[in-house]
């Protein structure tokens, strides 16, 4: 009997340690990955790196034969304006979508928006990217008559499409998690159901609606292989919304394979990598802070 | 979680890949030794250039029929790719349209004990593309130079003495590859010249292809890339080396006689003295049958009368 209750107890211990271990694996992730990005990045970072003409520089010249030069202004001016871009499409058109699968339509219809939804978050990114190249390009042409249709704007919408599916998913949620009771609260005081969703439901679910928002916008920042194929992957700062741009990501993603490991080249990718890791660190920040603003109020 | 791991994704891929290589290598050993020599197929892995992958491909797929016990794995990615590829000591046979670097000769040496081997095995001719309805038929190394160059001055199709109806605003969209194409480091090299650089804000493609789509949907465009990946839509410009000589076009005759001003040798690489069945593919390539591939392929044979260089690995 005290054996039995022995081995349980001692299962128990187990398999609490594994959950804890689960539980803190996080953090375990986090660290690591910054760590060994950081790694491959720290040499020439605290050595060679001119880091005012690192980031206040167009000049991206890794593997120029006579003058390398390594400024990412345009990269981040890039990754910047696609994400806007894309921003705007996409929080107007997933907010619209929660809030109308959420509050406005019968259960029939229901399914097969959140069935669709869920299809389009499931194509590659690379088919979104030969949409934007092949499909995009020649109606951007022309619409707008630019002699190019790989740009900010082909970028924009492509990674909206992508950002869709999550800021709706999550926004529906958290729309749902709204108790009924504000709703019928709202009806009875002789609310309209857009008046309902406006002054109500809206407000109640603020948090999780920043959150679905800053989802949204940290795929449209970590975008890579759609971005490399749709917004031409030029380094320039763009003037105007047709005019094309070269990403961070895209930037990684299309120069690691060649630079030799441990290379100047390779090591700046790597800084780009460790950038990006900064940015995002830096949008979660923000919307840890600001949902606990409005906890706090 | 997904956002952050994002940007890891490139690494993760080579990651993987390494990963799976290692143990597609690993299963091909112990089937040979578990199921004796009869049934047996060898493969060989070949990488590389994008300029020479759809020439690779068609080796490959041919030579399965002249010897049906080896496979030929062949995937582009870029000359970069598949020297950096020779160099981890992870493939077979490196493709490159150009020649491998000392430095990178070097690192080869020094990661796998053995000095790459090369292989010259056709020419390319690279083609100068404008869309099909642009004006202009001819133009001279240097007016590409002062496209295509940081500090050039060639900015409008006008500059250039034509009037391009179909582009409105006449801007040049310079439409470029990669920097870890063979092909732009040749054009660099062969257009703008030693030391210089491309002017920033060219639209950088990720293959031969792309760059001949592109330019075959955008009337002001203008773009390199293999005479191989011509198409009906876009045309290829007659190049003079001065102002005042005589224009060129591309094809076998006269990228052989070198009137041409822009073909390159295109290369295949191995490490140390290949195994028996990888000499054997390579000395198919360089036959009568193999190089009928590469006149097929739209791309030049090595000339018929025996360059004695072209068969034998040259060593620097």
């Amino acid at each position: 009997m005290t054996n039995k209750r022995r081995l349980g107890t001692l299962t128990e211990l187990i398999i609490e340690g594994i959950i804890r271990f689960c539980g803190i694996s996080a953090i375990l992730f986090v660290v690591g990955i910054f760590f060994f990005v950081f790694r491959e990045g720290a040499d020439f970072l605290v050595q060679k790196l001119d880091i005012k003409q690192f980031l206040t520089s167009v000049e991206w010249y890794p593997d120029s034969p006579s003058n390398k030069r390594y400024g990412i202004l345009a990269l981040m001016a890039g990754t910047a304006s696609v994400t806007v871009v894309s921003m705007l499409i996409a929080v107007p058109f997933g907010l619209g979508a929660a809030i109308f699968i959420s509050e406005f339509c019968g259960p029939k219809l229901k399914e097969t928006l959140k069935i669709a939804i869920e299809i389009l978050a499931a194509i590659p990114s690379v088919v979104l990217g030969f949409i934007g190249l092949m499909v995009i390009n020649p109606i951007i042409i022309s619409l707008f008559d630019t002699p190019i249709g790989l740009n900010v704007l082909n970028g924009g919408i492509i990674v909206a499409l992508m950002s869709v599916p999550f800021i709706a998913s999550i926004s529906e949620d958290s729309l749902k998690a709204v108790p009924d009771s504000y709703r019928e609260a709202a009806l009875a005081l002789g609310a309209t159901r857009w008046q309902t969703v406006y002054r109500v439901l809206l407000p109640a679910a603020k948090n999780g609606l920043l959150a679905a928002v800053l989802l949204g916008m940290g795929r449209a920042i970590g975008e890579t292989m759609a971005v490399l194929m749709a917004t031409g992957h030029a380094v320039q700062i763009p003037r105007s919304l047709l005019d094309p741009v070269r990403t961070l990501t895209a930037t990684i993603a299309a120069e690691l394979g060649e630079a030799p490991v441990g290379s100047d080249h390779y090591q700046v990718l790597f800084i780009i990598g460790i950038l990006l890791f900064l940015i995002t660190f830096a949008v979660n920040l923000t919307a840890d802070l600001i949902v606990k603003g409005i906890r706090g109020k | 979680m997904p956002k952050i791991m994002r940007f890891k994704s490139p690494v993760l891929l080579s990651a993987i890949v390494a990963f799976s290589a290692h143990w597609l290598q690993m299963g091909c050993g112990k089937k040979g030794e578990e199921g004796g020599a009869p049934t047996k197929k060898v493969s060989i892995q070949n990488s590389g250039s994008d300029t020479m992958v759809n020439l690779a491909q068609a080796w490959a797929e041919a030579y399965a029929e002249v010897d049906p016990s080896v496979s030929v794995e062949v995937s582009g990615g870029g000359s970069g790719t598949g020297i950096a590829a020779l160099i981890n000591g992870t493939v077979d046979i490196a493709n490159s349209s150009r020649k491998l670097e000392p430095g990178e000769r070097v690192r080869a040496m020094q990661n796998t004990g053995k000095e790459p081997q090369e292989y010259m095995v056709g020419y390319d001719a690279l083609a100068v593309y404008v869309h099909k309805d642009n004006p202009l038929e001819a133009i001279t190394i240097e007016q590409i130079g002062q496209i295509y160059s940081e500090g050039g001055a060639i900015t409008k199709w006008s500059q250039l003495g034509v009037k391009n109806t179909g582009c409105a605003n006449d801007d040049i969209i310079r439409v470029s590859r990669q920097n870890n194409s063979g092909t732009y480091h040749y054009f660099r090299e062969a257009v703008l010249g030693k030391g210089h650089d491309f002017k920033l804000g060219s639209v950088d493609m990720n293959g031969s292809k792309d760059v001949v789509e592109l330019v075959s949907k955008t009337p002001c465009a203008i773009g390199y890339s293999g005479m191989g990946y011509a198409t009906a839509s876009v045309k290829i410009l007659r190049i003079a080396k001065k102002a005042g000589e005589q224009a060129v076009a591309p094809s076998i005759a006269t990228t052989l006689d070198h009137t041409y001003p822009i073909s390159r040798p295109l290369f295949m690489y191995t490490l140390g003295t290949p195994s028996e069945h990888i000499q054997k593919y390579l000395n198919w390539i360089l036959s009568d049958a193999g190089q009928k591939i590469v006149e097929e392929s739209g791309y030049v044979p090595l000339p018929k009368d025996g360059n004695p260089e072209s068969g034998t690995p040259a060593k620097e």
